[in-house]
């Protein structure tokens, strides 16, 4: 499957012959990038695509916010406005948070931290990314041209008879995102199972990468219903009959049962690598093994399994039985217990350590307030009596927003800058790094939490007037966004800054001791010169006490 | 820095090993099983709130034609699980190939029945679109969109199994190196998985009530 692959490994095999070029330097041509099997090729591609569709996101979001600032629908008709967050919902959802950090740190990372020279199927991770483009243009295509008012979760039958017909090739590009997704998962699964370096057993695996087989299970189980559904849809768009349709005998809550079989995992698809990413950065930068690692492990596939079996939720004011409402209400408040031990485990990892508070660091601890918040709310709209007063109202927005943003967004960009360093060679600027953290931590509260405030006092979702006592709130929530979006920029420019300056990064300027940093930094594009070596335990980092200045702090205790 | 720090890194070669292609495929299926369960899932539904009208409707298949297909793709899985064991023995690379060939044809000939019954429902309005022959009949019009989409799925499914059974047989006459035994494994196994799927779909689709 990868004879290329083999070609490189014998040129370098000797290693007594001149160092081999970096990834970055394998290659300049755009055709060398375009068609490349190195998963961390792709994963940069990946960076660069998600990269742009987030601020078309974040335009759309600007919009909304924008006529938000003022109770009267004055900037947009109530047409656009629905089409800007349908937009907003599809784009984040499908084009940034279910890639974002699977397929740009999970592509770059899982290899590396189990010593493999590449995923199992190389070739099937660049289709992966060309389906994701593919699926991408078409849905942008079909945002741009006809517009898309059902929101991303196209209920039938608002999708299916009362929608122009752009929503089914909106649809159509979900779908083919979706096939992305699934091949993604499938090479994490394959890689994670058959290309562990020699020794390293499954409770030696970083949780970075326990966590992305987590994450790709879901992909490979729940992104296939939404694929049918999503067939289905057009079939009933185009031919005017379906199993949605009551007129024809079908019902629209069979759509709602399939869509959130999926996307209620998806919501784990988005925050499971990120837990795993927080998993990573908080012992680094606390200087002390992870607490219950074994227990981290568990629960990370404790929130996979049970995630599969709180969908209802979604449903409890759409008639669906009172006594299905219960199990699904019980199931979801034990999706708690795992997510709670990750962050009593988080907290009790930073408990004497000998604390940093770098960058990546303030992203990581942003991430787990942020969670918790995010996470304690969810056990609210799980309460099926309070969920009655909840649905549909600004609480619900405020609360999936800080699972998605303040946990998966601020995550992503933890990883961004703990990893830039290894996928480029090069230092960012620390001060700026924290300075945007900041900004994004207390833009992101500033225009969320008054959102919960909104929501309790009853003012729904998805309207683009609203009454006058709700201004302050709206306005507090816009100017924050204002704050936001300047976190959001900032590291755009030092980010492209730092790619010039001379800040030359070492193999690990962290002191951190995944496999990922025995490697030079950037990898060459068969990852190692020298075979790495497995540590004994992969957050052994020395308790309170000097900083190590170099990496071979771990092969140093091996031998 | 120990020898063993030291040595040059050889990564595990998956590419050969056939572990990786079998891997893939059992997880590839796993989501297929989620992709027709979802259509199950609409049929269960379907089904149970129209339970006349699927009975009628489910009459109008051409069972003997059914029938027969389902004779036609059980051999064909046989044909390929014979190939497979003829795969372990490299000297067998020629039997192997036919017996690939033999499995491509038999699911050309499932294919070519399903367009004669295609056709026979076309004529007789069984399509659920307008002059459809049972709009009278509530749920039937919901019995062949499911048909449609399931049998037209299947189909589909099979279409790509007979173009990579046939990339298959060609690869082994001539013994390219990629066509190892574990990968024509990983094929017949998806030939198998459509297999399975059309053995779930004969008796939800034609035996719906054909005992009374």
């Amino acid at each position: 499957m990868s004879s290329v692959a083999e070609a490189t490994i014998d040129r370098v095999g000797d290693g007594s012959a001149a160092p081999a070029p970096s990834y970055l330097d394998d290659g300049h041509s755009l055709r060398s990038w375009l068609t490349t099997h190195d998963h961390k090729r792709i994963a940069i591609l990946y960076a660069i695509s998600i990269t742009v569709f987030f601020f078309i996101g974040g335009l759309a979001a600007t919009l909304i916010r924008l006529e938000l600032a003022t109770p009267a629908g004055d900037l947009v008709s109530h047409d656009t406005y629905n089409k800007l967050f349908t937009a907003h919902g599809v784009i984040m959802v499908w084009l940034f948070l279910i890639p974002s950090i699977p397929s740009v740190f999970g592509n770059f990372l899982v290899p590396l931290m189990i010593g493999a020279r590449d995923l199992a199927f190389p070739r099937l991770n660049l289709l992966s990314w060309y389906l994701y483009v593919l699926g991408g243009l078409i849905v942008l295509v079909a945002l741009a041209l006809g517009g898309v008012d059902t929101g991303w979760t196209f209920y039938a039958p608002y999708s299916t008879m009362f929608s122009n017909s752009w929503v089914a090739v909106t649809l159509v590009g979900v779908f083919v995102v979706g096939f992305s997704s699934i091949l993604t998962g499938l090479n994490f699964i394959v890689t994670v199972h058959t290309l562990r370096a020699p020794g390293l057993g499954w409770f030696k695996l970083p949780l970075f990468v326990w966590a992305h087989y987590a994450t790709s299970v879901i992909l490979v189980l729940a992104t296939p219903v939404l694929a049918i559904t999503t067939l289905l849809v057009v079939a009933e768009r185009l031919l005017q009959i379906g199993v949605f349709d009551p007129a024809h005998g079908g019902d629209p809550l069979l759509f709602q049962h399939l869509f959130w079989f999926y996307s209620h995992p998806a919501v784990y698809i988005m925050v499971l690598p990120a837990m795993g990413v927080v998993s990573e950065i908080v012992p680094c930068f606390a200087r002390k093994r992870i607490f219950g690692y074994r227990f981290m492990a568990y629960a990370i596939l404790g929130i996979a399994s049970i995630g599969f079996l709180v969908w209802g939720h979604h449903m409890f004011v759409s008639g669906q039985s009172l006594a299905a409402s219960l199990v699904f209400s019980l199931l979801s408040f034990l999706v708690a217990i795992p997510s709670a031990i990750k962050v009593f485990n988080w907290t009790a990892t930073l408990y004497k350590g000998s604390i940093r508070f770098d960058a990546p660091m303030l992203y990581a601890l942003g991430f787990i307030g942020l969670f918790t918040v995010g996470g304690l709310t969810g056990l609210f709209v799980a309460s099926l009596a309070l969920d009655v007063h909840l649905t549909d109202t600004y609480f619900v927005v405020a609360h999936f927003h800080y699972i998605m943003v303040g946990g998966s967004v601020m995550a992503f960009f933890g990883a961004l800058h703990f990893w830039w360093p290894k996928a480029t060679g090069r230092l960012y600027p620390e001060v700026w790094g924290r300075i945007a953290a900041v900004l994004i931590f207390v833009g992101f509260n500033l225009t969320f939490f008054p959102q919960f405030l909104l929501g309790m006092r009853g003012m729904p979702r998805r309207y683009h007037a609203y009454p006058a006592e709700f201004h302050q709130l709206h306005m507090a929530s816009s100017a924050g966004a204002v704050v936001l979006a300047l976190g959001y920029l900032l590291p755009l420019f030092y980010f492209s800054y730092s790619l010039r300056s001379a800040c030359r990064a070492g193999a690990n300027p962290f002191g951190a001791l995944g496999i990922e940093w025995q490697t030079r930094s950037p990898p060459p594009t068969h990852n190692f010169d020298r075979t790495p070596v497995v540590p004994e335990h992969v957050y052994d980092y020395a308790p309170p006490g000097p900083r190590p200045t170099r990496a071979p702090a771990a092969g140093a205790k091996a031998s | 820095m120990t020898a063993a720090t030291a040595a040059a890194f050889v990564p595990a070669d998956v590419a050969h090993d056939g572990r990786a292609a079998k891997l893939g495929m059992w997880i590839f299926l796993a989501t297929e099983l989620l992709f027709f369960g979802g259509l199950l899932v609409a049929y269960a539904y379907a089904r149970t709130h129209w339970p006349e009208g699927f009975a009628i409707a489910s009459r109008r298949t051409d069972v003997v034609l059914g029938t027969v297909n389902t004779g036609v793709l059980l051999t064909s899985s046989a044909v390929i699980a014979f190939a497979v064991a003829c795969a372990e023995d490299p000297a067998q690379r020629r039997w192997t190939a036919r017996a690939l060939a033999l499995t491509a044809v038999l699911g050309v000939v499932f294919l070519a029945v399903k367009g004669v019954e295609y056709a026979h429902e076309w004529r007789e309005h069984l399509f659920p679109l307008a002059g459809f022959a049972l709009a009278d009949v509530a749920g039937a019009g919901l019995f062949f969109l499911l048909y449609f989409v399931m049998t037209g799925l299947h189909a589909l499914h099979l279409l790509i199994g007979i173009a990579g059974v046939c990339v298959f047989a060609g690869a082994t006459r001539i013994a390219k190196p990629w066509a190892t035994a574990p990968r024509v494994e990983a094929m017949a196994l998806y030939w198998h998985f459509v297999d399975v799927v059309w053995i779930l779909l004969y008796p939800l689709l034609y035996l719906v009530e054909r005992h009374a």
